[in-house]
């Protein structure tokens, strides 16, 4: 059996087409951000858009922050070089926004001004549900913006053949640009722009594979079982520990409900019902792409075969680019590197203005100043705090160079999962809750997760080269989240807080008729 | 008019339903993978093995979920919300 490897790819060489569509993204975001500065004079338009995103645009900026290089590249790549083992990724990664549909949109929406520790901290003692909750969100988006800046790095360096800290300072440098200057507004328009590439690249891209197979996705696995056999259309051994594989469920699952990046974007709409409206176009957008990553995925498989993917990047990583220059030519292959680019730096601008709110209306406001900065001394401490965060991230990405920080992201799912999404669901839901709950439920729950992380195989094994690890399961969340609701609840009943009791029937009423009433 | 009381209850009682669902449709799928290799091996159409087309499903079936909360809140919800705040306005 031969394959069908490419004779030759330019990948890794900077290619003219790249470049000018690489430079026309940074041209249009930069137009978009010097039009948004000039619209980003009070803190509720540099945190929240000025509340004026419509449901439909929010949905797919939703689904821009969410769908990061990693599910580009890395499912395709999984997809690729394992068949249906990557697909569970593909599945794992949507069915979180129905929860968020359900459960956290519209509540938050109508309870919180800018994080989501607005929420936990109503009727709640401010100073210590503010410390606690920005320990949660920091931890989350330290561990992703690290994985990002380190994929990112890698990726350009792949794509363009630019040295890997070069590439992180240009991310670094065009990503606090957007923020600095844009805030809300132009980090909102970027993943618009950038969740349009995505889909238009990968709806084509799947366009491609399918044309060669008669329109048919069952021909095209039919020829990937042919060529290597019916095992990648079977479970494989991926998933040879199902407490494992229900653990990481459960991080993507309840997860998602506790990501601040994702969490800040429900601020940005007019009311709690285009909150409910962004999620269902969020979902469905989501999910087209996910099922889109089965055939691009196959298709790299059969047309540009699992050796050759591996001999460019042993990661796999490069699955969806080889199989764009193998169908459409350097100039198809331009443009998916420039949307993997795009991808790259519209998610962690997202995860740097989400820090920057925690860092700053969390911390500063509402802990330092007790709440008594004025409109001007937030927005300047708000665009300090994006560039420290910014800087940090660059300084980060480089600390980390050529280490394995896949399993960050997974880490970030868990420690959202297990401390900010008890926390929200326990505020939101019962009048019993205390501060000094949700303080215990939100430090544990973010402490035992990078414990239990750090005694797991993914660490000592992985990472360490240990023969074995104390704690078996590679994702914590299946011990962290249930230790993390039970902290919450028993420290509440012992330990009992009336003035928080009584002010529940205020947030009930808010949390359906909105701030007004 | 339905109280505030009651359209509390009910959109629970749909929210958590629903998030139930969606719970037992993907942990369903994922135990189906670790248990079920020889269930989801079984071929619908040629190429199509029933693994993959319940992975498929189970995207399908978020966007279902969705979309039901979605009419249920359009239908029984907002009423009843803006009557609230209609009345409390007064």
């Amino acid at each position: 059996m031969i394959l069908q490897a490419p004779a030759g790819t330019t990948i890794g060489q900077p290619s003219l087409i790249a470049m000018l569509f690489f430079f026309a993204f940074i041209s249009v975001t930069l137009g978009i951000t010097w039009w948004a500065a000039r619209r980003t004079r009070t803190t509720e338009q540099f945190y929240a858009a000025g509340r004026t995103v419509s449901a439909g645009q929010n949905g797919l900026a939703l689904a821009g922050d969410y769908m990061s290089a990693a599910s580009f590249l890395g499912i395709a790549g999984l997809v690729s070089t394992t068949g249906f083992d990557g697909l569970i990724y593909s599945t794992g990664w949507l069915v979180g926004w129905p929860v968020v549909l359900f459960l956290i949109a519209e509540p938050l929406r109508n309870l919180g001004r800018y994080t989501f520790s607005d929420v936990v901290a109503t009727r709640l003692r401010q100073t210590p549900v503010r410390l606690a909750a920005a320990l949660g969100t920091l931890a989350t988006v330290t561990l992703y913006l690290i994985a990002q800046m380190v994929g990112a790095g890698g990726l350009i360096r792949l794509m363009f053949g630019l040295s890997y800290e070069h590439a992180i300072v240009l991310v670094g440098i065009v990503m606090i640009g957007y923020v600095l200057f844009g805030g809300m507004i132009a980090t909102t328009w970027v993943q618009i722009v950038k969740a349009l590439l995505l889909m238009t690249g990968a709806l084509i891209l799947a366009l491609l594979v399918l044309l060669r197979f008669g329109m048919n996705p069952a021909a095209l696995f039919a020829e990937a079982a042919r060529r290597y056999g019916e095992g990648v259309l079977v479970p494989g051994k991926l998933v040879s520990n199902p407490l494992d594989a229900i653990s990481l469920g459960m991080a993507l699952m309840f997860g998602t409900a506790g990501l601040p990046h994702i969490l800040m974007r429900f601020y940005t709409v007019p009311d709690s019902r285009a909150a409910r409206a962004s999620v269902f176009v969020a979902t469905g957008v989501i999910g087209l792409f996910y099922l889109l990553t089965f055939v691009l995925g196959f298709g790299a498989m059969v047309l540009v075969g699992p050796e050759a993917i591996r001999a460019v990047d042993p990661g796999g990583n490069m699955a969806a680019p080889l199989l764009a220059e193998l169908l459409g030519g350097t100039p198809f292959l331009g443009f998916i590197a420039a949307v993997a680019f795009a991808t790259i730096l519209a998610v962690v601008a997202g995860l740097t203005l989400s820090g920057a709110a925690a860092l700053s209306h969390d911390l500063w406001v509402s802990v330092v100043r007790k709440g008594h900065a004025d409109a001007r001394e937030q927005l300047l401490v708000a665009r300090v705090a994006t560039l420290a965060l910014g800087i940090v991230a660059v300084a980060l990405g480089i600390t980390f160079k050529a280490q394995n920080v896949a399993f960050m992201v997974s880490l970030a799912f868990a420690i959202a999962a297990s401390a900010n999404f008890p926390a929200l669901i326990l505020a939101i839901f019962w009048r019993g809750y205390t501060t000094a709950g949700a303080v215990t439920s939100m430090v544990a729950g973010t402490l035992l997760t990078l414990l239990l992380i750090y005694l797991s195989p993914t660490i000592q094994v992985d990472i360490l080269g240990r023969d074995t690890a104390w704690f078996p399961l590679k994702n914590p969340a299946l011990i962290t989240m249930p230790v993390s609701f039970l902290a919450g609840i028993a420290v509440s009943l012992i330990l009992p807080e009336p003035s928080a009791a009584a002010g529940y029937a205020a947030l009930e009423r808010r949390m359906h008729l909105g701030g007004e009433h | 008019m339905k109280t505030l009381r009651d359209l509390d209850a009910a959109r629970w009682r749909v929210a958590l339903g629903l998030t139930a669902a969606m719970v037992f449709l993907y942990f369903g799928f994922v135990l189906l993978v670790a248990y079920g290799r020889e269930l989801l091996s079984i071929k619908v159409v040629p190429g199509l093995t029933l693994g993959i087309l319940l992975g498929a499903l189970v995207i399908v079936a978020s966007w279902i979920l969705t979309w039901i909360y979605v009419r249920w809140a359009a239908a029984h919800y907002d009423p009843g919300i803006r009557a609230l705040g209609r009345e409390s306005r007064r």
